[in-house]
């Protein structure tokens, strides 16, 4: 016989915690996994913006290409 | 190249994730009928058995995208083989603790060591537990990759012979609660939905990670090209592929 099929019923007021807990613990690990996934995404957000103000505090050049020598002729 | 956009069609898949879990929970407590031997407590394994079921697959799952990457070499296939074994381990931690609640209310006692499905899926788990640290070890990233993916594969062929050979070795000892005939249909419903709810959630988490990654990837890439090598910090080791 299996230990499962031997156990007896349990009645609801002592279940009850238990599968309140199992399905707690699911909620919590995906809470905190979603949490910490949010922290790495703000963190990618404020490199696009520190990017973005890099960019826009450099010095607009009316040449398009600045790499290219003037040539006298 | 072209990096892959992995948020494309995120939505929808998060909302059918949220769905379908929603659903299973309202199957769960108000349409399953209570086990005739354990009562109320077997509610556990409608997320129990989902979690362990879909971590394992997780874990195969990583191994194919490893082989992809020893086929290929393109290091997109490492970035997904990766993430899907960090996802299957995050499930692998929920299988494992609500399993160890749920032998508690059964069976009096947090965890039973002469269970061989049991100790089988722990062996499984601390394998997979040491593929992180390997990635860490090993401070080139083209060699880190590499031998990643072929420890992903090696493990990944372990879940499913370490599967048959517990199950030919003790065909009876763990209860065989999926097996034709032994899972009435209102409860079979609602262990099915609460199956494809969870394995939803591990496409949409790997999805969502995979985003997440990518954009942080292709931030520095862009950075690099815009403003030269000395405008990106140095990673430093890291166990995730960059």
């Amino acid at each position: 016989m299996s230990l499962i099929a031997a156990a007896p019923a349990l009645p609801l007021h002592q279940a009850g915690p238990y599968v309140a807990a199992a399905y707690i613990v699911f909620v919590v690990l995906i809470l905190v996994y979603v949490a910490i996934l949010a922290l790495r995404v703000s963190r990618t957000e404020k490199d696009v913006v520190a990017l973005r103000d890099e960019l826009d505090s450099r010095e607009p050049t009316d040449d398009p290409d600045p790499e290219r020598e003037r040539v006298a002729v | 190249m072209l990096a892959p956009i992995y948020s494309r069609g995120l939505r929808g898949l998060a909302l059918a994730t949220v769905a379908t879990i929603g659903v299973a929970l309202g199957l769960v407590f108000f349409y399953a009928p209570l086990d005739a031997d354990q009562g109320f407590v077997q509610k556990i394994f409608y997320i129990h058995v989902p979690l362990a079921i879909v971590s394992l697959g997780g874990y195969i799952l990583g191994a194919l995208f490893a082989i992809g990457h020893l086929r290929t070499g393109d290091r997109k296939w490492d970035m997904r083989s990766y993430v899907a074994i960090h996802m299957a381990l995050i499930f692998s931690v929920g299988g494992l603790i609500t399993g160890s609640i749920w032998a508690k209310a059964s069976w009096g006692h947090w965890w039973v060591w002469d269970e061989p499905t049991l100790v089988s899926y722990l062996i499984v788990v601390l394998l997979f537990a040491t593929y992180q640290p390997l990635r860490f070890s090993i401070e080139d990233p083209e060699r880190q990759a590499r031998y990643a993916s072929v420890f992903a594969v090696v493990a990944g062929a372990f879940v499913p012979l370490n599967f048959i050979a517990v199950r030919l070795a003790q065909a009876y000892v763990h209860p065989r609660v999926l097996a034709a005939g032994h899972l009435p249909p209102s409860m079979g419903l609602t262990f099915a939905v609460s199956l494809i709810g969870i394995a939803l959630l591990y496409v949409t988490l790997w999805k969502l990670e995979l985003a997440a990654k990518s954009s942080r990837m292709q931030v520095r890439r862009l950075r690099r090209e815009v403003l030269g090598d000395t405008a990106v910090r140095p990673l430093g080791r890291s166990a995730a592929p960059s």
